[in-house]
């Protein structure tokens, strides 16, 4: 079997369903979204919480039914295939894709462009090197989450959360609300990495402490944890000897972070930006190697999944019509660089077209190192200010998404730079 | 007469404007630092009756996983939202069911109904 | 207490020493049990240790340490094929980093000649950095070319695998609680499960081996735990630490702290040594993950921690002898596998030689015409080309659903793991047959799918389902409409 797509989608979530609904909006002919787990809707299928879509969709919905909506908007249109339960195994450059399910067996596919999807993973305890025994019932909080919220069971019965990004926060309330007691949430920045409607409705509602600069030292337990050890920890995030203290627990989940998932763009050794850890993307989130593209989590880790459908809405249209041959003509590239105080900025280059510069207005998606309020974000290239925007609060764990207008492209030179007035 | 200031995050959507709050006798007079009409409405609430979405799970038998990934229709009483997420742990469905489908109606007598996020 | 079976041999322990004694006895007419308290074979010293086939030089000449190292490194050549091992036989290098460690390097060659060891010999810093191009400080070291790192799991289950196939009998789950003894010799084993009549025990207990001895009435040793921490690495982050076993020059406690990379590609860092009174007690600590990425950073100064997976904690069991103690003790019909520390794991088939030919000598037990010395093939899914993947869906379709993503580990790899002799009964047992959760998400993903893959396979509820030892479940039913914490 060797058919011939105009994109083939890598990952089945949100990002995935975005980019085909929007290569088909684009015209591609031929499209195919290869998903591994058992249905589509990745992991917005366990977030069975409610704060999604609120800008994609203009209405609040839960992540099953974000999921339901991308589903619907490509289901029954012929030119788009989706195949479940099937896990690529590896990417040529040539665009070969070979995967495998139980149902069809080894397939081998092949596309005009590759759009990337694959999403990110949870950060473990053995990255975060948490001393102490190995016993179980220490899980990532999304490996817990999905056995609570679609397989059935507890990870166990009293808790504490390590980490307070929102997977962490979202699943203290979680476990309340399945009759667990959550014993303490303990983040190790002296800030929490999670929304501030989370510290309130998933710690606050329910009387759950948060220990800002706070980690654990040691985890107890032969065969199931009976408790850990927690430190207060200095500036320098080193426990200081003197502050443990005991909590009693079976169970301890991690939410210290997420990894864009990147295993099939190492192996096509994509340029890799280190601070994303995602490959470095155009404003068309082109990546540096012709016709693949990514869009989402796989890119670098959003906070929304709105603006993972937006980025993937941008892949999906500009993979199509590379597909379709439209995107020919002389290219210039221009360097776009995080400064002052701005850890990351998305895309890292803008690919102008040097015949037609001003086609469309490109947004940039950055977030900041540490938390500021009332700061200026500014924009420029050379001297020549693209943007300057008040931002009343910024934090890191909040994406900032902006526009340059198509009007201001005749302004930028070889590079822009993307920071804070401090 | 008593007024109090109040500076409370709203939590209606992920953006978390960061409100002040005036109270008048255990009223809001007036709020600013929000973006969008929502966020008066909830610290109305807030300061008088605080009031949450419930999102949980039921069983469902019959479809592709035993559980149903479930929502208020509305925002409940947040005192009594913990004696819902525990009735709703009680709760056994069947397959099929369509996204939208009211899985209780009137939960605990509250006048509000628990619809399926998705359909199985 | 309920009498449950006889036998002529029971061993107890079962990790890689235990197993290749039961392999070796399984080659005799001997009715063989082997015991082990845990739900599977391999939890003890042999599941975290450095997985090292020493080449033996290490060892004083003479000693049973020096002699079943370079006679086990010779079986595990031979084994590598009959039994389908995982074994890289990469070589090894003791690196100086100073003219007195190039001295010590000398010592180490002279002694290995005297042990027998073959091809050592001395390496200048540019022969070294030919192989190894990421160290520093280097001023030369010993090659030990018969060296070469294996899969300790895999090699220990396919040890019992093999004695099964024998008709060897394995029983996890099943405690030693005494002995009884007729005429003061040894008749019989009292378990948790039930008396088993036999004439002959070995124990290889491992860190409890002084423990059991004593149960037995052999007082003559007592077995200290040194604890091992070790920090293992991403796959990807081998091309900046070694491809291959790089030891420090050794101290005088022990090889020191090694930088190596195991069989499927992970490079670990240690371990320390620690003297334990607790022998439960592998917590990793932040002092001994700082103790070996000081000591690992004069070879290799820019570890790529962000690239670390897992850390953990071995204990080894050092006898208060200084060596092995192999062989019969002074109760009639015990028989000691004791005080297997480093080379333990390199000596274990010479180990299970010797003490299987004693009990045959004793016994008069004939060798068996119909020895089934290999086991069948298998290949890991990963490694198979693409022609041999489609066939292998094509023959089951549960090769076709990949599991563990980051080690591409199947269902049918996994079920046939739960299915096979000696098979997997727990996550972990999986884990260390198959790899599934070995990667960088560490079983993030495929955790809760093998648990209920364990489940479906030996029909038991989820709540069943242990990580590794006796109640160690994973997940537990959710509470009734009326329940929780209050």
């Amino acid at each position: 079997m060797n058919q011939l797509y105009d994109v083939i989608i890598i990952g089945g979530g949100p990002a995935g369903l975005s980019a085909a609904y929007s290569a088909w909006e684009n015209g591609a002919k031929k499209i195919i979204v290869i998903e591994r787990d058992r249905e589509l809707g990745g992991i917005l299928q366990q977030c069975i919480h409610n704060g999604f879509g609120l800008h994609h969709f203009k209405e609040e919905l839960t992540g099953p039914g974000y999921a339901y909506r991308c589903i619907e908007m490509i289901k029954d249109k012929p030119e788009i295939e989706t195949l479940v339960d099937t896990m690529v195994l590896d990417v040529k450059d040539n665009k070969t894709v070979i995967a495998v399910s139980p149902e069809k067996g080894l397939m081998e596919l092949q596309g005009k462009t590759v759009i990337l999807t694959m999403g990110c993973r949870e950060r473990t305890r053995g990255a975060i090197r948490t001393p102490g025994e190995r016993p179980a019932g220490v899980f990532t909080a999304g490996a817990a989450q999905r056995m609570v919220n679609m397989e059935g069971y507890l990870p166990g019965h009293k808790i504490v959360i390590l980490g307070s990004g929102d997977i962490g926060l979202v699943m203290a309330r979680r476990m309340s609300l399945e009759g667990c007691k959550v014993q303490a949430v303990l983040e190790i920045c002296p800030f929490s990495n999670g929304l501030t409607r989370n510290i309130v409705q998933c710690l606050h509602d329910y009387d759950i402490p948060l220990y800002l600069s706070h980690t654990i030292v040691k985890i107890h337990g032969d065969t199931r944890v009976t408790g850990i050890t927690v430190a207060k920890v200095d500036y320098k995030m080193c426990p200081i000897p003197g502050t443990e203290f005991d909590i009693e627990c079976d169970t301890v989940l991690l939410s210290v972070g997420l990894i864009p998932e990147n295993e099939l763009s190492n192996g096509l050794n994509l340029a890799m930006h280190p601070l994303t850890a995602g490959p470095i993307v155009d404003q068309h989130r082109e990546t540096s190697l012709d016709g693949f593209f990514a869009a989402g989590n796989v890119v670098h880790v959003h906070d929304l999944v709105d603006f993972v459908s937006d980025e993937a809405e941008i892949a999906g249209k500009y993979a199509a019509l590379k597909a379709l041959g439209k995107m020919e003509g002389e290219m210039r590239e221009v360097k776009v660089s995080a400064i002052n105080g701005v850890r990351t900025c998305v895309p890292q280059k803008l690919s102008m077209s040097v015949a037609n510069p001003a086609d469309e207005k490109v947004k940039l998606f950055m977030r900041v190192a540490a938390p500021h309020r009332k700061v200026r974000l500014e924009i420029k290239s050379g001297d020549n200010v693209l943007l300057s925007k008040p931002l009343p609060v910024a934090k890191p764990s909040e994406m900032i998404a902006v526009e340059i207008p198509a009007a201001k492209f005749d302004l930028i030179g070889d590079e822009i730079t993307v920071g804070l007035l401090l | 007469m008593a007024v109090e200031t109040r500076v409370m995050n709203c939590i209606m959507c992920p953006m978390g404007c960061e409100m002040t709050v005036t109270i008048e006798d255990g009223k809001v007079t007036n709020v600013t630092g929000n973006t969008c009409p929502r966020g008066p409405k909830y610290a109305a609430d807030e300061v008088t009756a605080p009031k949450r979405m419930l999102t949980t799970t039921v069983a469902v038998e019959g479809g592709l996983l035993p559980l149903l990934p479930v929502v208020s229709s509305t925002v409940l009483p947040k005192e009594r939202v913990l004696d819902c997420a525990a009735y709703l742990r009680g709760v056994k469905v069947q397959a099929p069911i369509k996204a939208g489908d009211v899985v209780v109606k009137d939960i605990l007598g509250l006048g509000v109904d628990i619809v399926a996020s998705r359909g199985m | 207490m309920e009498f449950v079976k006889s036998t002529d041999v029971v061993v107890i322990g079962g990790g890689i020493v235990g197993t290749a004694i039961l392999r070796e006895l399984s080659k005799y007419d001997l009715q063989c049990v082997l015991v082990e308290k845990e739900p599977d074979v391999s939890l003890g010293t042999t599941k975290a240790n450095s997985a090292i086939l020493h080449a033996g030089f290490d060892a004083p000449t003479g000693s049973l340490k020096a002699i079943t190292n370079v006679r086990g490194n010779k079986l595990y050549h031979q084994l590598e094929k009959e039994l389908d091992l995982d074994i890289k036989w990469t070589g090894s290098l003791v690196v100086a980093t100073t003219e007195e460690e190039m001295a010590t390097l000398q010592e180490l060659m002279q002694r290995g000649h005297a042990n027998g060891v073959e091809g050592l010999q001395i390496l200048t810093a540019e022969e070294v950095l030919e192989q190894e191009p990421n160290l520093q400080n280097v001023k030369g070291a010993l090659w030990a070319p018969t060296a070469g790192v294996c899969w300790p799991f895999g090699a220990t289950v396919a040890f019992a695998q093999c004695a099964v196939q024998n008709g060897a009998e394995v029983m996890c789950d099943t405690k030693v609680l005494g002995f009884i003894k007729e005429d003061g010799r040894i008749a019989g084993v009292e378990t948790n499960k039930g008396v088993i009549k036999t004439k002959y025990v070995v124990n290889a207990a491992g860190v409890y081996a002084d423990e059991i001895a004593k149960l037995a009435g052999d007082d003559s040793f007592t077995i200290t735990a040194r604890k091992g921490e070790y920090i293992l690495f991403d796959k990807t982050a081998c091309n900046s630490l070694v491809y291959g076993v790089v030891f420090p020059c050794p101290t005088k406690k022990s090889k020191g702290i090694l930088v190596c990379t195991t069989t499927h590609g992970n490079t670990f860092i240690g371990p320390n040594a620690n003297e334990l009174e607790d022998k439960e007690d592998h917590a990793v600590t932040m002092d001994g993950m700082n103790e070996i990425m000081t000591s690992a950073r004069k070879l290799i100064p820019n570890l790529p921690m962000g690239q670390a997976i897992t850390q953990f904690a071995g204990l080894r069991a050092v006898s208060s002898t200084g060596d092995f103690i192999i062989g019969p003790s002074d109760i009639e019909g015990f028989f000691n596998a004791a005080g297997m520390q480093s080379p333990g794991l390199t000596a274990a088939p010479a180990v299970g030689e010797l003490v299987a030919a004693e009990i045959a000598r004793l016994s008069g037990a004939a060798k068996k015409a119909n020895f089934k010395a290999a086991l069948p093939k298998t290949k890991a899914f990963l490694r198979m080309t693409r022609t041999e993947q489609a066939k292998a869906i094509e023959a089951n379709n549960l090769y076709g659903r990949v599991i563990c993503r980051c080690e591409t580990i199947t269902e049918g790899e996994i079920v046939e793991a739960i299915n096979s002799p000696v098979g997997a009964r727990t996550v972990d047992g999986v884990k260390r047959r198959t790899r599934a959760g070995m990667g960088r998400c560490q079983g993030g993903f495929c955790g809760p799918r093998v648990t209920q893959i364990l489940a479906r396979e030996l029909n038991i509820p989820i709540t069943e389902v242990l990580k590794e030892r006796t109640d160690s479940n994973m997940f537990y039913e959710k509470y009734a409409a009326d329940g929780g914490e209050e």
